[in-house]
């Protein structure tokens, strides 16, 4: 007899649990507290390792130990630029010298220890970005075969650029590719994936992924004891889903860095439908922005696995934007007064970093925390000559003022027009508030709700209280 | 352009392309121009067929070795992205800096 298993959109999607069980081999159930509460902290400790354990894991596969660079140049165009008395100092950390060329490594490094360590043949991933080529690249150090599922084309089968690199890297370190045309379905045939094959879901929102980002908040924390005496200021992040900010937010912690400011930078993207196939290719950033940046930040559970352990609002100090073409502008001046060749996507925060610097005092001190590796179909280069091919009009100007997402991109025509626009948290607690009644259909939330809620927004329980007044069910 | 009449043999390195999702199937809560296109997956593999031209539908075995059929779009298809063209307004904002960092570099 052959059993017929329902493929349809709706039958996949209602095993969804039951497929992510047998795919993470982390039980979610037992984390659960009632409703919309369960213990976050419980979850990370038992499914992650401790530090000095990934460390070891990430030694062992070359992820990690990356430089702290001190900006000299770009700092001295700060000092010039800034207020008497302003101008903080700008480090970054150069992830781009990882294995695959980001900080997404040390994500996958212990992703795929886990699913080696379980015995899975396989691992599987769904993402666009960086992290398809960290998991085939770890999963090829493992011996593991990996598959990397992606969000590529349009319905007229053009695809982005960066995207279509992120694929050739992919391949080069042997993994099998499947690239969809736009839509949210994605996780639907990624589902299907994992039922048919049986591998490991290397999600970006496991425990160990976030576990694995930890390493980048401690180092940052080691290094700035050791390079200049103190911990950081702040530490400026570029935000999307959240696992970036939550695990270097986390490790910093850990290393003991608790006043570091952490700061959620993000690329501006308002007006653009990140499901719409008219859209898609009218941006040139596929991640590290708004898109992603503020649904992940508004309700995290929306991710590929039950919980995820990315809870960005925990940790988030302030959220600010910046535009594409200060991103490109800063990815090029980056190659051209440091001359590190990088990004441009991990120079958001390197962009919000430098007009944050300018407000700041000069004895402060800001820490990028990543770069990227950069090449075909990523360079500004690349992306400008596709996004005038996409009718979107470059021109120099002031970004803040003139900046409108899939119409123009707009270069600062000079230093002192680099800004941010702040992203008032306390509008993204309402919201995630709002969702959560929405979702639970009740606004009469347990102590233990209130508690967990109070944690996860990172106000206290008076306030969560008053928020959700304001609103109507 | 590869030639639509050529066959090509067994083994052969293709791209296919098929329909993950036709429309009537997608989920609700798309934008109207995506929900009016079908969810569309493509994959490479070693063609399973004993031969096959573009447009047929044939058999690909992958590198991880699963089975996908498809319409087969490709014959080892090139990686086409690339560096781009130089940006002009990019090159003249930032060779502008020089202008204020008047020599002042780190040495």
């Amino acid at each position: 007899m052959i059993l017929m298993i329902d493929n349809s959109y709706e039958a996949v999607m209602s095993r969804k649990n039951e497929i992510m069980k047998k795919s993470v081999g982390v039980d979610y159930q037992k984390y659960e507290i009632h409703g919309i509460a369960f213990d976050y902290e419980k979850m990370l400790s038992d499914s992650g390792y401790p530090i000095e354990k990934i460390r070891q894991i990430q030694l062992e596969t070359g992820v990690g130990n990356t430089q702290l660079v001190e900006l000299k140049n770009i700092n001295r165009l700060i000092k010039k630029i800034s207020p008497k008395g302003k101008g903080a100092r700008i480090y970054v950390k150069d992830e781009a010298t990882n294995p695959s060329g980001s900080f997404k490594d040390r994500r996958a490094s212990v992703s795929v220890y886990r699913a080696k360590e379980l015995g899975f043949k396989g691992v599987i991933a769904a993402t666009s970005g960086n992290y398809g080529a960290a998991v085939a690249s770890q999963a090829a150090k493992k011996g593991l075969k990996s598959i990397i599922v992606q969000e590529c084309y349009d319905s007229r089968g053009v695809g982005q650029p960066e995207i279509l690199e992120k694929q050739r890297a992919c391949e080069a370190y042997g993994a099998e590719v499947l690239q969809l045309s736009v839509g949210p379905e994605l996780f639907y045939y990624f589902l299907r994936l994992l039922e048919d094959t049986g591998y490991f879901n290397a999600s970006l929102y496991t425990p160990f992924g976030i576990a694995g980002v930890e390493t980048l908040g401690y180092e940052i924390a080691e290094q700035s004891i050791r390079q200049f005496g103190r911990y950081p200021d702040a530490v400026a992040i570029t935000h999307a889903g959240g696992g970036n900010l939550t695990g270097t937010a986390r490790g910093l912690k850990k290393a003991g860095a608790k006043d570091t400011k952490i700061i959620g930078v993000s690329v501006d993207l308002k007006g653009l439908h990140m499901a719409s196939d008219r859209d898609f290719n009218k941006k040139s950033f596929t991640t590290g922005h708004t898109g992603f940046g503020v649904p992940f930040a508004v309700f995290p559970d929306r991710a590929d696995v039950p919980r995820n352990a990315a809870r960005s609002l925990r940790y988030m100090d302030r959220y600010i934007l910046v535009t594409q073409g200060e991103v490109f502008y800063v990815t090029e001046m980056l190659a051209n007064m440091e001359g590190l060749l990088r990004g441009p996507a991990g120079n958001t925060s390197l962009a919000g970093a430098i007009a944050l610097a300018t407000e700041m005092n000069e004895d402060q001190i800001i820490v990028v925390n990543e770069t990227e590796y950069t090449g075909a179909g990523k360079l500004p280069s690349a992306q400008l000559t596709f996004a005038r091919h996409n009718g979107i009009e470059i021109r120099t100007g002031d970004p803040l003022k003139e900046d409108i997402p899939g119409k123009n991109i707009v270069i600062p025509s000079s230093p002192g027009l680099m800004g941010f626009t702040e992203y008032p948290l306390q509008s993204i607690r309402k919201s995630y508030l709002k969702q959560a009644v929405n979702k639970y259909g009740t606004k009469d939330f347990s102590d233990i709700e209130l508690e967990f809620i109070s944690e996860d927004i990172n106000i206290g329980v008076e306030k969560v209280k008053e928020y959700l007044k304001e609103i109507a069910l | 352009m590869q030639n639509e009449k050529q066959f090509f043999p067994k083994g052969s390195l293709v791209q296919i392309c098929f329909t993950g999702l036709r429309p009537e199937e997608r989920t609700a809560n798309l934008p109207e121009d995506t929900r009016k296109v079908p969810l569309e997956i493509r994959v490479k593999g070693f063609l399973k067929d004993e031969s096959a031209c573009i447009g047929q539908e044939v058999s690909v075995e992958t590198v991880t070795g699963r089975e996908v059929k498809g319409k087969m779009i490709a014959v080892n298809p090139k990686y086409e992205h690339n560096f781009g063209e130089p940006v002009p307004e990019l090159i003249l904002a930032v060779n502008k800096l020089q202008e204020i960092m008047k020599g002042d570099f780190d040495d």
